[in-house]
This record gives C-alpha cells, structure tokens and sequence, in this order.
C-alpha cells in the first residue's frame, strides 16, 4: 500500500504525529546542511577560495552531530512508540538516510582537503571541466532525493536512481582522461591525483543519493530496490497500489 | 514451504487462503447473527495447522462472535443463526455427526479472566479427564505434570498441587486454565485476549508458552495488544465490521499491509 507525505500527522495521539514530523523535519535540515556543504567544496576548489574550504572542513562536525541527535530521535521513537508498518519503515528510512548524509559530509570534508592542497599548486590544473560538470551533475541528483524523500515521490526517486548509472559512466570516463594526463605530463601527477580523488568523492557522493533515493522508495512502497536491477524495477515501483 | 507461501501472498486480492499451507481450521462464507442483526458477515479464511494465527480488529468486529463459533458456544442461544461452514481439519462442525462433547475436547477455549474451578491446582486439570475416561491414577498423575509443564506451571505448583487454585497469581491461574485445556490434548487451542488482565511479566510468560505449544497444535489468538499480535504470531486476519479485511502473514501485515484501513488501524490513525 502506499502511503502519502501527509499519512505520519494521522495517528490518534497527536504527539506521535509532531515526534514524526520532527524525525522528517530534522533529517531535512541535515540534508540542506550536506548539500551546502558539498557546494562550498566544490566552489572552494574550483575558485581557489581557501577560507571557503577551511570552512567546510570545520563545518563537519555540524554534520557529524545531527546525525547524532536524529538517531537518538529515533530510538526514542523505536523504544516509545513501538511504530509499526509505514511508521516503522519512516523511522528506519531516516536512520539509514542520515547514515548516507553523514558519509556525504565526510565527502565534501574530502573534496575540501583536496581545494586546501591543490590552492599550494601553482602551474594550471587539469581535469576541472570534469569536476565542475560531475559536480552539477551530482548536486542536483543529491538535490532531488532530497525533494523526492520530501514528498514521498517515488517517480522523482527512480530518476535518481536511473541518474545515478549516467554518473558512474561520467566519472569513468574523467578518471581515463586524468590518466592521460598524468602520462603525457609527469609534473601534474600530484595534482591530477588530487583531483582524482575529487572525482572519486563526488561519484560517492551520487551513490549515496542514489541510496537516499532507495529509502524513498522502501518507505512509500515497502519494497526494498537495494540490491535489485534498476531495469527490472521501474514497472514495479510506478504501478499504483 | 513458507517461502512459497509468501510468494503467493503478493497478489492484490484482500484474502490470501495460504493454500501451501495445511489447513487445520477453514472457514467457508460465514455468517452469524445475533437476532437477525449480523456480527460476522461471509468470512473466508484458513487457519494453517501448528501456527499461531492472530485475529485483530477494533472492539466490536465480531472476534469473540467467531471463536465462540468455532466451538459451537452459540448453540444454546436461539437467537443466534448463521450460514456457511466451520470445518475442522474436514469436517463440518455442525456435522449431525459430530459430537459436541468431543468438538470442545479437540478445540479448547481460554477466556480473558482467567476462571479457575473452585477446587485444587491437581482437581482443576484433572476435570475434564476425569469426565473423558477412566484412568488408573499414575497414567492421570503423568498426564496432569505434563499439562502443567506445558503450561509453564510445573515448577510453581509441584508442591501444592492440592492446594485451592484460587491461591494462585492471575497469571498463573490463567496458565493453570491454559494446562486444564491442555489435559485433554486438544487439536485447537482458541484463545480470547489471554493476557489482558495480566502483568507484563505474567504476559511475556503466556506469549512464550504460545509459542512453544505451536508444536503441540493450533492456536488462534485474540487480542487488543498490537505489539502481542506480531511477536507471537506466524498470521494476522484483520476484522473490521464483522468482515475480514486483510488476512496475510505477520511478517507482511505489521511492515506493510496491503490495505489503508489495516494501516490505519495497527498504526494508531484515525480512520
Ligand atoms: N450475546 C449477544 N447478543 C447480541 N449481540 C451480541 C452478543 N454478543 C456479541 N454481540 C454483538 O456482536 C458484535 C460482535 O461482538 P464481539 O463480542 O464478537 O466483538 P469483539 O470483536 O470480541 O469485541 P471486543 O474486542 O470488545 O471483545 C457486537 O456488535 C456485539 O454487540
Ligand atoms: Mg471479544
């Protein structure tokens, strides 16, 4: 069966409606605060903006303790309120999607590295055409799990997921072109790496909004799509219940 | 074979037969009323052999009505009629063959306050035995340890067996009832809110013996106590209304029930 945004502000006891509603509203804050997180990164990296980047490094701890508080949240819901069917997959969809935001802070926290080591670099830096066009790329899917977990749309989710597969073939197609340059100029090697590993964090930043995407899915459906082939899965997931 | 069971359970339709199951109870478009005004309207279900099955629905909805049913306990109320059948591993329980006796041997009933007989633990399990046959004392001896032991007892009453049950707890008065039921080797076990007037702990110990008498026969479990329906539970039927609404496997109905007004219900929403 599925459910709807407004299913969780049904219950009889209007407490357990707000304690939901703080569960979707803080997971939420949490997500806006990673997505500005991973735009300062890049935008530190790209202009150079070593403060910008310092700020980002520091700004993970932020990160680090929503996810704390939002999954003390739900144990206290798990162990209050005993929630069952679409409450109990709510509640389990926010744990493992602050999991995913909190591994998508320590991302940005690493792309932000990178910006502090390549603003020491003084010769031009390959590979930025790459990082900018990757980057929009997985903002914007990070973006719309965000919106799709928001409104519980399972079509806006499967879009994700299916974007998620154009990114990993972006990013293996950079990672070839880096490796040209790395052999045709031995100098650029310490900076091509590092922005390798730019490409590498950004490609795990579209696998995490890939799974955010799946928990959306699992808590409007109740159908768990982690492990399944997204080409076998779209009939299943549109049909309406 | 609970693998396949699932499986076949994904269909859309609100009744699910468990076919892969073996049936031990199975009821056949019935319907009962008191007076003419209708408690239990067309139910078709099946209640698989060596399971707990747990029917649940808001107060009213007729559960009582139907494991009354289930042991004829409406017989001698003659404003009661009803239509379809019960069947009890095949045969028709209102059947002129069968025996009545012998159908509420084979399908024990525990009510929610626990009513023991006025006379000793030992007399009190003892009682139907004693009506059923005549046996030589040390084969009625062993049968009573083994019902209090099935009954999670034993080791509570073995030294005052012939001390009046009424010194006993609640919940153990409702375990000695339970071991009562159970001296006369029921088939069926029916069990109508066994713990509500019990202590948690008094609770947790009437849910593991549910459990453990799975081996033993079929259980059938009312309750009001959502979190008690799907920790003991292998099937939930949903009634709403006297009609059944969803009917699927525990595991199914309390993460993702196929219909809004079972959500609704076990998850506290106003319908
Ligand atoms: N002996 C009776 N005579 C007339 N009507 C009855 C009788 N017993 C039950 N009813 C009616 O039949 C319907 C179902 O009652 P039943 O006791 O089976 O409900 P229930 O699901 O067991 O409810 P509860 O959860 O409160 O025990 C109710 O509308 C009730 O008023
Ligand atoms: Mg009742």
């Amino acid at each position: 069966m599925d459910i709807t945004s407004d299913s969780h502000s049904q219950h009889i006891s209007r407490q357990f409606n707000q304690e939901l509603e703080e569960l979707k509203t803080h997971l939420m804050a949490m997500g806006g605060l990673v997505e500005k997180q991973v735009q300062d990164a890049v935008f530190a990296l790209l202009e150079g903006d070593t403060r910008l980047a310092e700020q980002v490094r520091d700004n993970d701890r932020q990160v680090n303790d929503l996810q704390l508080q939002i999954d003390d949240e739900c144990t206290r819901v798990l162990a209050r309120r005993q929630p069952a069917a679409s409450d109990l997959r709510l509640v389990l969809a926010v744990i493992r999607a602050t999991s995913d935001l909190e591994r998508i802070g320590d991302e940005a926290s690493k792309i932000a590295r990178n910006a502090l080591l390549l603003s020491e670099n003084s010769s031009t830096i390959r590979g930025l055409v790459e990082v900018r066009h990757i980057s929009e790329h997985v903002r914007k899917m990070l973006r719309d799990a965000l919106t799709a977990f928001a409104r519980f749309d399972t079509d806006l989710a499967m879009q994700v997921v299916r974007e998620d597969q154009l990114v990993d073939d972006e990013y293996s197609s950079a990672m070839r072109s880096l490796m040209t340059f790395m052999m045709e100029d031995s100098r650029s090697i310490t900076s091509v790496l590092s922005i390798m590993w730019v490409l590498r964090a950004l490609e795990r930043v579209g696998d995490h909004a890939d799974n955010l995407a799946e928990y959306v899915v699992y808590l409007v459906k109740g159908l768990d799509i982690r492990h399944s082939d997204t080409d076998d899965l779209d009939p299943k997931v549109l049909k309406k219940s | 074979m609970l693998a396949s069971l699932h499986s076949s359970n994904t269909s859309q339709a609100p009744v699910a037969h468990f076919l892969s199951e073996h049936s031990c109870l199975s009821i056949d478009h019935f319907s009962l009323a008191y007076a003419g005004k209708e408690a239990l309207r067309d139910l078709t279900l099946s209640v698989p052999r060596h399971r707990v099955t747990a029917f649940i629905g808001p107060s009213g909805c007729g559960k009582s009505t139907l494991l009354r049913a289930i042991n004829r306990l409406h017989d001698l109320n003659e404003s009661v009629t009803h239509s379809g059948q019960v069947k009890l591993e095949g045969q028709d329980i209102h059947d002129p063959q069968m025996n009545v006796t012998e159908l509420r041997r084979r399908v024990g009933m525990v009510f929610q306050t626990p009513n023991p007989f006025p006379m000793s633990i030992y007399e009190n399990v003892a009682f139907g035995l004693r009506l059923q046959q005549r046996l030589p004392k040390r084969k009625r001896d062993d049968i009573i340890e083994w019902a209090l032991t099935s009954a999670a007892l034993w080791d509570e009453v073995k030294d005052r067996l012939h001390r009046s049950a009424w010194q006993l707890s609640g919940g153990q008065q409702q375990r000695l009832v339970i071991a009562r039921t159970l001296a006369v080797q029921p088939d069926v076990l029916l069990l109508d809110e066994p713990a509500s007037a019990l202590d948690p702990i008094s609770t947790l110990k009437i849910e593991e013996l549910i459990r453990n008498l799975k081996s033993e026969l079929t259980l059938v479990l009312v309750t009001h106590n959502m979190q008690q329906a799907a920790r003991v539970s292998d099937y939930t039927a949903f009634l709403h209304q006297g009609e059944l609404v969803e009917y699927g496997p525990t595991d199914q109905v309390f993460t993702n029930p196929r219909l809004q007004r079972t959500e609704n219900y076990i998850t506290g929403r106003i319908t």
